[in-house]
């Protein structure tokens, strides 16, 4: 590396208060698209925003479906790129679910997002897109997000008799090993 | 797949995989046959998983590039290129002008050397064993390029964030060029040996059929969509590293069947070789690392990022909590997501074709299982 900047340190090392971590620009996202959304969901759209020039629309969880589906039919987004979710232990609603969507006729691409809690269980996306079918077998399999009305709700990657869901934050990759190397090779791993 | 399976006489369910070469890896089909015919399929996959997304989890952003060229292992280039632009996104941060066209011209010459392995391979699955020591002998020459600038031939953790590690050397140009004006004809000898061979063709049209609206309900992106008549590659619609100052083409096709997409492939080599003659004609003078902090923290916010692979669309969801380590790395792979599309191609084929479909997928399970 020819040229580089020092790091971001903070400037104060003296204090102990941790300073919150700097965050990406986020304005509100304004425009044809997310005004047709709160026409016509109202409150249910929390927040359209955009960041780092992506456009994101957060809903209320029970209106993930039917805003889906105004996307889909009638604002020609017919391609659902991604769905996926994060985990935020901390929160009251612990999970983020994302989903990425494309219009071909737009060439636009946006992420509708939504929180939900941990006994919550969201609709399944599958009679809208059918990409949605692996995609919320993944996050069941990698978050314990079960969706209902899903065809087929089971693992994918992971067999069936796993235990736990690995991309939970509480899930640590060294308790995994540890445990396995115990159950299966009956001594401790040592690491 | 129903229970009533076992019930029906004329029913038979066929398992086929995990190790069998035909399934390119580690894919398990259990086939459901009516005599010689598909009447559904179910996919067992995971056998490869790693969990690269949780390691992601617990690596800083920099320790985390070598890990993305273990998914789709024949284009560990593309991988590492999808996500060096997602954490630059992030960082908002763009790879100097040098550093993309070098980037744009080891991403397209991997392109060829997927291709050139998916068309041995396929064309194994086939019948036809010629085509593979053709594609090996050609793609070799990719793997000596890229040995040569980055010590690695296969997992080649070829870019940085920000943009390379490794000046060119000092021959580079010469033997992309030497390569360009070797590959052409061999392409033509390729085509020669297969697109008017009747077996080739009596085994590929018709089959595995995907229309465009299929494509897009499943998500299928990629040479797959193209066959189906879909004018759309991410290199034209949402252009990246620098890929709008190119001239190229999107190969496309009309019957949405194995043989287009084998045109298409084909024609998308042809057009890589384009990109990387431009490419490497007016490689720009310059620094090949942007002002990256050594420490790399994004701010806090999340980005998608996606490009065009070899398979298809590519894309990376990074969201960042303003520390050293990425909150949550998804990534979205374009074979997983097409696989998906297997179902629907299989039914009603015959078990033959089924092989057929699965190489005409190009699936890397390294790739779907992570």
């Amino acid at each position: 590396m020819a040229e580089e900047q020092k790091p971001e340190a903070p400037a104060k090392p003296a204090s102990h208060a941790p300073k919150p971590p700097p965050a990406a620009a986020v304005a509100p996202w304004v425009g044809e698209l997310p005004e047709s959304l709160k026409q016509q969901f109202g409150d249910s759209v929390l927040e359209a925003s955009v960041s780092l020039g992506q456009n994101c629309v957060a809903v209320r969880p029970e209106s993930v479906i039917p805003v889906l589906e105004f996307l889909r039919f009638d604002k020609d987004f017919d391609y659902l790129v991604d769905l996926t979710a994060a985990d935020y232990p901390q929160r009251a609603e612990r999970f983020d679910l994302v989903y990425i969507l494309y219009s071909f006729a737009r060439n636009e691409r946006i992420r509708v997002k939504t929180r939900i809690t941990a006994d919550q269980q969201p609709e399944s996306a599958v009679d809208v897109y059918l990409t949605a079918n692996w995609l919320e077998r993944e996050v069941f399999d990698m978050f314990g997000i079960r969706f209902t009305n899903h065809p087929d709700m089971k693992r994918i990657l992971l067999p069936d008799e796993w235990q736990g869901h690995p991309l939970r934050k509480e899930t640590s990759i060294l308790a995994m090993d540890n445990q396995w190397v115990k159950e299966n090779l009956a001594i401790e791993s040592g690491q | 797949m129903p229970d009533t399976t076992f019930l029906d006489a004329t029913e038979l369910v066929l398992n086929m995989g995990p190790q069998h070469p035909s399934t390119h890896g580690v894919l398990r089909v259990i086939l459901k046959l009516d005599g010689e015919k598909v009447i559904g399929t179910e996919c067992v996959i995971g056998y490869l998983h790693r969990g690269v997304e949780k390691i992601a989890e617990n690596r800083t952003y920099a320790m985390f590039v070598p890990y993305v060229d273990r998914m789709d292992y024949v284009a560990a280039v593309s991988n590492g290129l999808g996500y060096c632009l997602a954490v630059e996104k992030l960082l908002n941060v763009e790879a100097t002008p040098r550093a993309q066209a070098v980037r744009i011209i080891l991403t397209e010459l991997n392109r060829i050397a997927s291709h050139l392995i998916w068309l041995g391979t396929h064309a194994l699955d086939i019948g036809a064993i010629t085509p593979l020591f053709y594609t090996l002998r050609e793609r070799e020459e990719v793997l000596k390029i890229f040995e040569k600038y980055c010590g690695a031939r296969l997992t080649t953790h070829a870019f940085r964030i920000g943009g390379l590690q490794y000046e060119i050397y000092e021959d580079f140009e010469r033997d992309v060029n030497a390569f360009c004006d070797m590959f052409l004809p061999k392409v033509d000898e390729y085509e020669e040996l297969l697109t008017n061979n009747r077996i080739w063709r009596r085994r590929l049209i018709g089959v595995g059929v995907l229309n465009a609206d299929d494509c897009k309900q499943y998500g299928v992106t990629g040479p797959m969509l193209r066959a189906a008549g879909v004018k759309w590659d991410i290199r034209k619609a949402m252009p990246y590293s620098g890929y709008e100052k190119y001239d190229f083409e999107i190969p496309t096709a009309k019957n949405a069947d194995t043989y287009d997409r084998y045109v298409v492939r084909m024609a998308e080599m042809r057009q890589s070789e384009r990109i990387i003659r431009q490419a490497v004609a007016g490689i720009p003078e310059g620094p090949i690392m942007a002002k990256v902090p050594k420490v790399i923290k994004p701010p806090a916010g999340e980005a998608y990022v996606s490009i065009e692979a070899p398979k298809g669309e590519l894309g990376y969801f990074v969201v960042s909590d303003g520390s050293t380590q990425p909150y949550r790395v998804r990534i979205r792979p374009p074979s997983f997501v097409n696989l998906q599309a297997l179902d629907k191609m299989c039914r009603g084929a015959l078990v033959a074709d089924v092989v057929a479909i699965i190489g005409t997928i190009d699936i890397v399970l390294g790739e779907i299982d992570r």
